[in-house]
């Protein structure tokens, strides 16, 4: 089989043995993980963990010191245009530019990405996210939480099977983290492979279908989630993530 | 042809913020004016000034002008994280670059439309010359060129504001000398002939430029 051919697997996601150094920094130090299609993995891991560099490999917004991260059985670093085709980030930063509106900001990533028939698709996702009345506004002029919302219009327009968030409810206040949590149960329901970071348990544990802890650029636990309860999880992850 | 189609979408995009908030044109066409009125005043408008200073003062102005506007090309990226956004789409990267320089050079020409008639009023010379037309369109594809590489370097750098000038003005020596040397002739109505080894200079330094920086803008562009 040639190095291009994508193998046929059930997991969308697979990193073997990524290594990131910055100078003498080592970010992460030989990750392992597996996400089958379909599923929710969750990442929780103290800050400075390697959860967003993890999160920028797999995204291919940057490149590994080592190891090698395949995407429905393609490696990302081979085809990175067709990846990106399959794929999506939502970080704590929106992409979004604030002089443009909504929709023109919409319009933008979908051109950009050849969504077919896209005014009816800007449609499709601005009433998800639940803001039609504001798509012609200009996304400056959005609260935090909506523009937040706006982000996740964005990373769905063009249907990416792939889904990554980086801590998506950072900064938000307790309203809108809760607009986001629906947002995020309705995009964990369906068949979209999601691979997600955050410091909140409690929505992390349900979501995922496997919860991973990352400390100091290692997984150093991870387990499915129908053998946890958040009590003992939370108590897991404190063992786990203590320094020393 | 799809990625002609992306560029055109990049620069739409960079197109429609400028005309929102107007913040490159009005910055730079500022500056470049304000370097013009300070040169007529202090060196005067005489024939002798023309002939000598004149295409000097120009280029100072659409040089230094043009450094402030490149500063803001990757700038506007840097904010909330827009390049990722960009660099998330599935295109080269050389077509980032390329949208990203088509606007860059429309802002300068623009500045450069209006600073221009402005610049041959004060010397008294005639306003319409389209000889130097074709030479602020060579000299300016050469500055985007150059300029949007080192405005994308720079924007990851603290100092950002100073870097780019450090980097841009000694790499693009070769073309503000051509074009100050192909506008003298211009202004003074000489022939073709004295200016076209010139305008031969710039228009080979533009393809060298463009080559270079689409070759490498990824590795610029990535960490």
């Amino acid at each position: 089989m040639g190095k291009d051919t994508p193998v046929s697997s059930a997991q969308a996601v697979e990193v073997r043995g990524i290594e990131k150094t910055f100078g003498e920094l080592r970010a992460l130090r030989g990750i392992d993980l597996a996400v089958n299609r379909g599923e929710c993995l969750v990442i929780f891991g103290p800050n400075g963990a390697g959860k967003t560099t993890l999160l920028k490999i797999l995204a291919t917004l940057m490149k590994p010191s080592a190891g090698s991260v395949r995407l429905d059985g393609v490696n990302i670093r081979e085809k990175p245009a067709e990846i990106r085709r399959k794929i999506s980030l939502v970080g704590n930063q929106t992409f979004l530019y604030d002089d443009l509106t909504v929709y023109e900001n919409l319009k933008f990533y979908g051109r950009m990405y050849d969504v077919a028939d896209l005014e009816h698709r800007i449609r499709e996702v601005i009433s998800w996210v639940g803001l039609e009345s504001r798509l012609h506004d200009r996304a400056g002029t959005l609260s935090r939480g909506l523009q937040q919302r706006a982000s996740f219009a964005r990373a769905v327009l063009h249907d990416p099977p792939v889904l990554f968030l980086d801590e998506p409810d950072v900064g938000l206040d307790p309203r809108a983290k809760a607009m986001v949590g629906e947002i995020l149960k309705s995009i964990g329901s369906g068949s979209r492979t999601v691979v997600m970071t955050t410091h909140n348990i409690e929505q992390g544990l349900a979501l995922g279908d496997n919860v991973v802890i990352l400390n100091r650029g290692r997984v150093v636990y991870q387990a499915s989630r129908q053998e946890l309860d958040t009590a003992d999880f939370r108590q897991i992850y404190n063992e786990h993530t203590e320094t020393g | 042809m799809k990625a002609f189609s992306k560029i055109f979408v990049i620069f739409w995009k960079d197109m429609l913020t400028e005309v929102r908030t107007r913040e490159i044109i009005i910055s730079v066409l500022v500056f470049a004016l304000l370097v013009l009125v300070i040169f007529s005043f202090a060196f005067g408008t005489g024939a002798e000034v023309t002939e000598l200073a004149a295409p000097g003062i120009l280029w100072v102005a659409l040089t230094f002008g043009g450094v402030i506007g490149l500063n803001r090309t990757f700038a506007v990226e840097k904010e909330n994280s827009r390049l990722e956004g960009l660099m998330l789409c599935p295109v080269d990267r050389a077509v980032i670059y390329w949208g990203k320089l088509a606007g860059s050079f429309t802002f300068m020409l623009a500045v450069a439309v209006v600073v221009t008639p402005i610049f041959l009023a004060l010397f008294n010379l005639p306003v319409f010359l389209p000889r130097l037309a074709l030479v602020i369109v060579l000299a300016l594809i050469g500055f985007a060129a150059v300029g949007t590489l080192f405005s994308a370097l720079a924007v990851n750098t603290r100092a950002r504001d100073i870097m780019l000038p450090i980097l841009f003005l000694p790499v693009v020596v070769p073309v503000i000398v051509s074009a100050v040397k192909a506008t003298a002739p211009v202004l003074a109505g000489s022939p073709w002939g004295e200016m076209s080894t010139w305008l031969q200079i710039m228009a080979a330094f533009d393809i060298i430029y463009l080559v270079a920086a689409t070759l490498v803008f990824e590795f610029v562009i990535e960490e």
